[in-house]
């Protein structure tokens, strides 16, 4: 079932900055990559980590959600992300964000749950290429040290003067989700590129 | 900038965290049966120590989640954190976690 | 050696300039040449310039006194490439094309935005050694050798501290600089000042990237930056400042430090005189005579205040040069510069023979060293003067902070390499590592002297014994101070203004304690130092504000449909970070006939609006009905799904904290909103009740704030067009009620329609995913052109909700406000048995019937448009202060609906008061006013359902 976001004409919030991200990414070099990765599927998960919700989500999704904090699964097209010690970061790709809402509502059942679809909530950027930490580190306090902010790794925390969730993807190269507000995004978009004039050459 | 240990996520700058004043004043159980003066108590009075003092913080931009700390407010040095509903520690003790592990 | 036209006091060989590549510079309008390596003072001692300025309060000449940041005097106005107030030519690296003028106190600021990029960094590290001599050279070494992570800071351009004004170890300094720099975990930062250290290890420093550069700095490279360390060791290697003492005429131009100019000579290659006489109280000064004797300056005495100076004495007069022990300096002599010296021989404080004459243009001057522990001691350390060295030493600090070397006051090269890998091992738990042998040779004790009496001949009493150069203050003025009975050297501080300057009193500090201590006749340890505060240098405050300007300033929200106001002229208003449409003036319209027109549009056609930005929270679980019911006034739980209540929330002082509306989506499931500006603390707040008093609940919050987009559609004819675009919605008044909503589809997007008013006017709200806001607006402004369809901004709101006499939480409410001061007694429960607030409502106090109540305020002439903020008192004529205030305008509007100014107060027994003529005073009027209902428009409620 494709969600109505492919149907109806939408407008994710840094279409505006598509160009601009390219044009940074170009002339980087391939020392950063700058991108809006739009329309993610995310919803918020609340839960006893210890109840039987924990576990039916867990079979739902394929892989148990992360109890260890600040930490993130991936596998079979989504991710989970921890927020919280009863709160969870479902991403899946664009277009199945009613069709995952529903597997995890079904998966909770009666039990006191949340499941709360917030993919046009916040919108998600792409931070890529060697000089990625170098570039986060202008406005992030986190110390993002491959050591202490590896693979697998997320948080929640700031970012320049925005609110953000931080996630490696260090998989192939390195590399982050940045998932800001929706309406921050056109802020934190026109900051990394203030912040990446180093690295992407004369202005 | 301290560097507050939440008890979720370790520590993180003080920028990412609420202050929520002094810990463990409980809502009064049945606020219509207190007196003026004391219900102004549960208000408004708060202990302002110097020394060790237990607050509340709020993980504002990271988990989320309010937890106690004592804090030394002479020396602003933190000396012991434990989540919400966990009993009050005096400081001194890390209750079993290095406070900046 | 052309290049050495110009410059008669560059020494022919030597130093660490780059001789092969000139630069040209102007001071006070005249040419000069220097050399990449100089600092803009080498430079202007190299051609000579000593007199760099006149002094602030008694406009006496002054001369370069130092060669580090530590400099008095020295402070110029940098006109080219950028202006720029108040740098030391002791820190300005020379470079091509620079322009300085010396200055008589103050700077002057650019008066054109300076074009430079400022940044920031955060910085995470095991150890942190601040300073690059030998002591945090073997340091960091240490710790990079281990693996860990280190930092290195040092504010010069090349690593090596004080090494690099001696002539020891050329080689160990390079090698450990090149290893440090090819380490992978080591970050070497050069030209990086740590200006500020703070709790749990958090240092600030600013990196000078392209200053040097001048007009040739890259523009996408960042001039200054900020670094932001957090470190889990920090190690001061920090060094030592020289101090002078105080004696008649020591602030002549000519009079400089002992260390400084021996950093002139073997550096820069530059002598800052020809004959010189020195003054000391330790050895030290003895190695500077020593390398400047061998640069060719002449030394016509060391005039040493111990009686028995010991072996450094000998070795110099070995090297011909006569040596005066028990000797002071008594005056100098030179209009703009010194041309000679008059020597005394002194012991215990007292002069002990006539005054005996020295012709010299310098006099090098050393009354021991400081350590640099202006960082510990920002660090909280404890300081503790140590009588055998006559100086400040660290006593112990609850951060896990070491100063070493000299900063510990450790002199001695061999000692300090020595501490520095000591420390670093204890810091991370390594080994030390194999280090050059060095023998420090032995030292004689230093005596301590700050004063050196004048001579009857002078005549001026302590008028020029200077203790702070910068601020002017002499002996005479401490003495003033303490006679004064100021005890304390804070308030000595203050009283003096010594120690208060640009430089902070680095090398008038410890003097001034000394000079106290001697006239009141006390110990220095009893009387201790000033407190050190950050920033150990000046920052500029472009460096500190970085990115955060101009369009960064401050995170700029936008709603998914700003593009769409922006394109159609809206004016916008900040409302917290949201950009929100004031107002949409069409063709050079005012804004008072904008909003007229959008009003009339609400009113008599339809009119839409961005309401994007309210808060909107996801209130989820078992229990939300009970959590809702405890933090609302009135009762949630018996909302039926399916629809809408208004609420309000008060903190549990009774106070009004914000309100919104309440949508129960399912048994277990509601949508909240809340104001605009409160939406997170509304969270927050209910959050904090949830996690800290009622664990219990089954109930989880989520904001969705931005995952809703919003568009408000109001006024007669919004039902016909919603029912165009919404052909599945029964829109009729009976299908779909006042305060009720319906999931549907309009113009084919998924949507939640509310009908909701907050005009008074029949009225929708529509809900659409935030991405799908943009399509759904514009098939709304299709569909709605034919019918008049004008977009509306938040004056118009604001007008027509308060025609209606709405209150906006934060203007018509301010924190002592409670509902029923409102007037919204029906909105608080009677049979909730607790509620957030409900025991305050109950206080006799909150029960006043002379409390403020939310009224209307109609003046008598209709024109009238009172300013927001007025006052309101009783009678026409003001009575003698203090005038009764009885209350204040909080909205104020021009209505189009009811063809007059209009206003919205909080008036003592307002409800009381219906009818009643008070008066607002605007300039020197009165302008009379009438207390009303505050709902003016459509009391019956009849426009509602259209």
């Amino acid at each position: 079932m494709a969600d109505t976001e492919t149907s109806v004409s939408a407008r994710s919030p840094l279409a505006g900055h598509a160009a601009r991200f390219a044009a940074a990414t170009r002339r980087s070099g391939g020392a950063v990559r700058l991108a809006e990765l739009p329309y993610l599927a995310q919803i918020d998960v609340r839960l006893d980590p210890k109840g039987p919700a924990a576990d039916a989500v867990g079979l739902a999704l394929g892989f148990p959600l992360p109890t260890q904090p600040n930490t993130v699964v991936h596998g079979g097209g989504s991710s989970a992300l921890w927020l919280g010690p009863d709160e969870w970061l479902v991403v899946g790709r664009p277009g199945t964000r009613a069709e995952l809402e529903g597997r995890l509502r079904e998966a909770v059942g009666d039990e006191p749950a949340a499941v709360v679809d917030i993919s046009a909530q916040r919108t998600a950027l792409l931070v890529a290429g060697p000089r990625s930490r170098d570039l986060l580190s202008h406005g992030c306090a986190l110390d993002l040290h491959p050591r202490s902010f590896g693979a697998g790794r997320c948080a929640q925390t700031l970012l320049a003067r925005a609110q953000v969730v931080l996630a490696v993807r260090d998989e192939l190269k390195p590399g982050f989700w940045v998932l800001v507000r929706s309406s921050f995004a056109g802020y934190l978009g026109d900051w990394l590129l203030d912040a990446a004039t180093e690295y992407t050459g004369a202005v | 900038m301290l560097l507050i240990p939440c008890p979720w996520c370790g520590p993180r700058d003080e920028a990412e965290y609420t202050y929520g004043g002094q810990a463990h004043v409980p809502y009064p159980q049945d606020p219509a049966s207190l007196p003026d003066e004391e219900w102004g108590r549960y208000l408004f009075h708060r202990a302002n120590p110097k020394g060790p003092h237990a607050e509340r913080w709020c993980h504002t931009a990271g988990c989320r989640r309010w937890f106690n700390a004592v804090r030394d407010t002479a020396t602003n040095q933190l000396l012991a954190v434990y989540r919400a509903g966990e009993p009050r520690l005096a400081g001194g003790e890390a209750n079993g976690r290095d406070l900046f592990a | 050696m052309s290049e050495t036209t110009g410059q008669p006091f560059r020494l022919p060989e030597g130093g660490r300039i780059h001789r092969d590549e000139p630069l040209r510079f102007r001071f006070d309008d005249a040419e000069y040449t220097g050399f990449r390596g100089d600092t803009l003072a080498s430079a202007l001692l190299a051609g000579g310039v000593h007199r760099t300025g006149t002094s602030v309060r008694l406009g006496r000449p002054r001369g370069i006194f130092a060669a580090g940041s530590e400099e008095p005097n020295a402070v110029h106005q940098i006109e080219e490439p950028f202006p720029e107030p108040m740098l030391t030519a002791t820190t300005v690296e020379l470079y091509d094309g620079l322009v300085a003028r010396s200055l008589p106190g103050r700077g002057r600021l650019a008066d054109r935005p300076d074009p430079a990029r400022y940044d920031a960094r955060h910085a995470h590290c095991d150890l942190l050694v601040v300073g690059a001599g030998p002591a945090g050279l073997a340091a960091a070494a240490t710790a990079a050798r281990a693996g860990a992570r280190v930092i290195l800071a040092d504010e010069q351009p090349e690593l090596g501290g004080s090494l690099l004004a001696g002539r020891e170890l050329p080689g160990w300094t390079r090698e450990i600089g090149e290893e440090l720099d090819a380490a992978p975990e080591v970050r070497v930062l050069r030209r990086t000042t740590v200006f500020g250290h703070y709790d749990d290890n958090y240092l600030l420093a600013v990196e000078r990237r392209t200053n040097h550069l001048g007009a040739h700095a890259p523009a996408h490279l960042s001039r200054e930056r900020i670094w932001r360390i957090r470190a889990r060791h920090v190690i001061l290697a920090t060094g030592a400042h020289e101090r002078s003492l105080a004696f008649a005429g020591n602030d002549r131009p000519g009079v400089m430090l002992a260390g400084a100019a021996r950093t002139y000579a073997v550096r820069y290659a530059v002598v800052p005189g020809r004959r010189a006489v020195v003054l000391t109280t330790n050895d030290s000064a003895y190695a500077a005579a020593l390398d400047l004797a061998a640069a060719g300056l002449e030394i016509a005495a060391v005039v040493d205040t111990r009686p028995q100076p010991g072996t450094w004495a000998q070795r110099a007069e070995q090297a011909g040069i006569e040596v005066l022990p028990g000797h002071a300096v008594v005056g100098t002599r030179g209009d703009t510069h010194v041309t000679s010296v008059t020597v005394a021989g002194y012991a215990e404080g007292r002069l002990t023979s006539s005054a005996r004459q020295f012709t010299a243009d310098l006099l090098l001057v050393s009354g021991g060293w400081n350590p640099v522990l202006q960082l510990y001691s920002q660090a909280g350390g404890r300081l503790r003067f140590d009588d055998a060295l006559g100086c400040f030493v660290p006593d112990g600090c609850r951060q896990a902070v070491e100063a070493v070397g000299s900063a510990n006051g450790t002199f001695g090269l061999g000692r300090c390499l020595a501490e520095g890998t000591a420390a670093a091992a204890r810091a991370i738990a390594a080994d030390p590592i194999p280090l050059p042998s060095f023998t420090d040779e032995p030292s004689s004790p230093a005596i301590q002297v700050f004063v050196v009496p004048g001579t009857d001949a002078d005549g001026d009493g302590d008028h020029t014994h200077f203790v702070d150069l910068q601020r002017d203050v002499t002996v005479a003025d401490l003495d003033r101070a303490t006679g004064a009975g100021l005890g304390s050297v804070e308030h000595l501080k203050r009283y003096t203004t010594a120690g208060t300057a640009h430089d902070q009193g680095k090398t008038s500090g410890v003097l001034t304690s000394g000079v106290a201590a001697h006239l009141m006749g006390a110990r220095i340890a009893e009387l201790g130092t000033t407190t050190f505060r950050p920033p150990y240098t000046p920052v500029s405050f472009a460096a500190l504000a970085g990115r955060d300007r101009g369009a960064l300033h401050d995170p700029v929200r936008v709603t998914p449909l700003h593009d769409w106001h922006a394109a159609h002229g809206a004016v916008f208003e900040n409302v917290g970070q949201w950009k929100r449409p004031w107002y949409y003036p069409q063709d050079g319209e005012s804004m008072d006939a904008a909003v007229q027109r959008e009003c009339r549009a609400a009113r008599e056609g339809v009119a839409f609006m961005d309401a994007s930005t309210l808060g909107k929270i996801d209130v989820q679980g078992p229990d939300a009905a009970t959590f809702l019911d405890r933090l609302y006034t009135n009762m949630m739980s018996t909302l039926k799904t399916g629809m809408i209540r208004y609420g309000v929330m008060c903190r549990a002082d009774g106070m009004v904290f914000d309100d919104g509306t309440v949508a129960r989506i399912a048994e277990d499931r509601f949508l909240a909103t809340t104001t605009t500006g409160n939406a997170a603390a509304v969270l927050e707040w209910m959050e904090e009740w949830l996690q800290t008093e009622w664990p219990e609940l089954r109930v989880h919050l989520t904001s969705v704030t931005e995952q809703w987009a919003t568009v408000a559609l109001a006024g007669p004819l919004s039902r016909e067009l919603l029912a165009g675009l919404a052909p599945r919605l029964a829109v009729d008044a009976e299908s779909f009620p006042f305060m009720a909503w319906r999931d549907t589809k309009v113009a084919g997007i998924p949507a939640r329609v509310c009908r909701i008013s907050f005009s008074g006017e029949l009225a929708y709200e529509i809900n659409v995913l935030g991405w799908h806001a943009p399509a759904l607006w514009d098939a709304l402004y299709a569909a709605g052109r034919p019918l008049g369809l004008t977009p509306y901004g938040t004056e118009t709101m604001h007008v027509l909700r308060a025609e209606k006499g709405y209150p906006i939480v934060g203007q018509d409410t301010d924190g002592t406000v409670t509902p029923q001061d409102l007037g919204m007694g029906w909105v608080v429960s009677k049979k909730k048995p607790d509620y957030m607030g409900k025991r305050s409502h109950a206080r006799a106090e909150s029960r006043r019937p002379d409390r403020k109540h939310l009224v209307g305020l109609l003046p008598d002439d209709p024109a009238v448009v009172l300013p927001e903020g007025t006052q309101l008192v009783a009678g026409s004529r003001l009575p003698e202060p203090p005038v009764p205030m009885l209350g204040h305008i909080t909205s104020s509007y021009r209505s189009a609906a009811l063809g007059r100014g209009f206003a919205l107060g909080l008036v003592r027994g307002g409800r009381d008061r219906m009818g009643e003529r008070l008066y607002a005073p605007v300039g020197g009027e009165l302008v009379p006013v009438t207390v009303a209902s505050p709902v003016l428009y459509d009391p019956e409620g009849a426009r509602r359902d259209g």
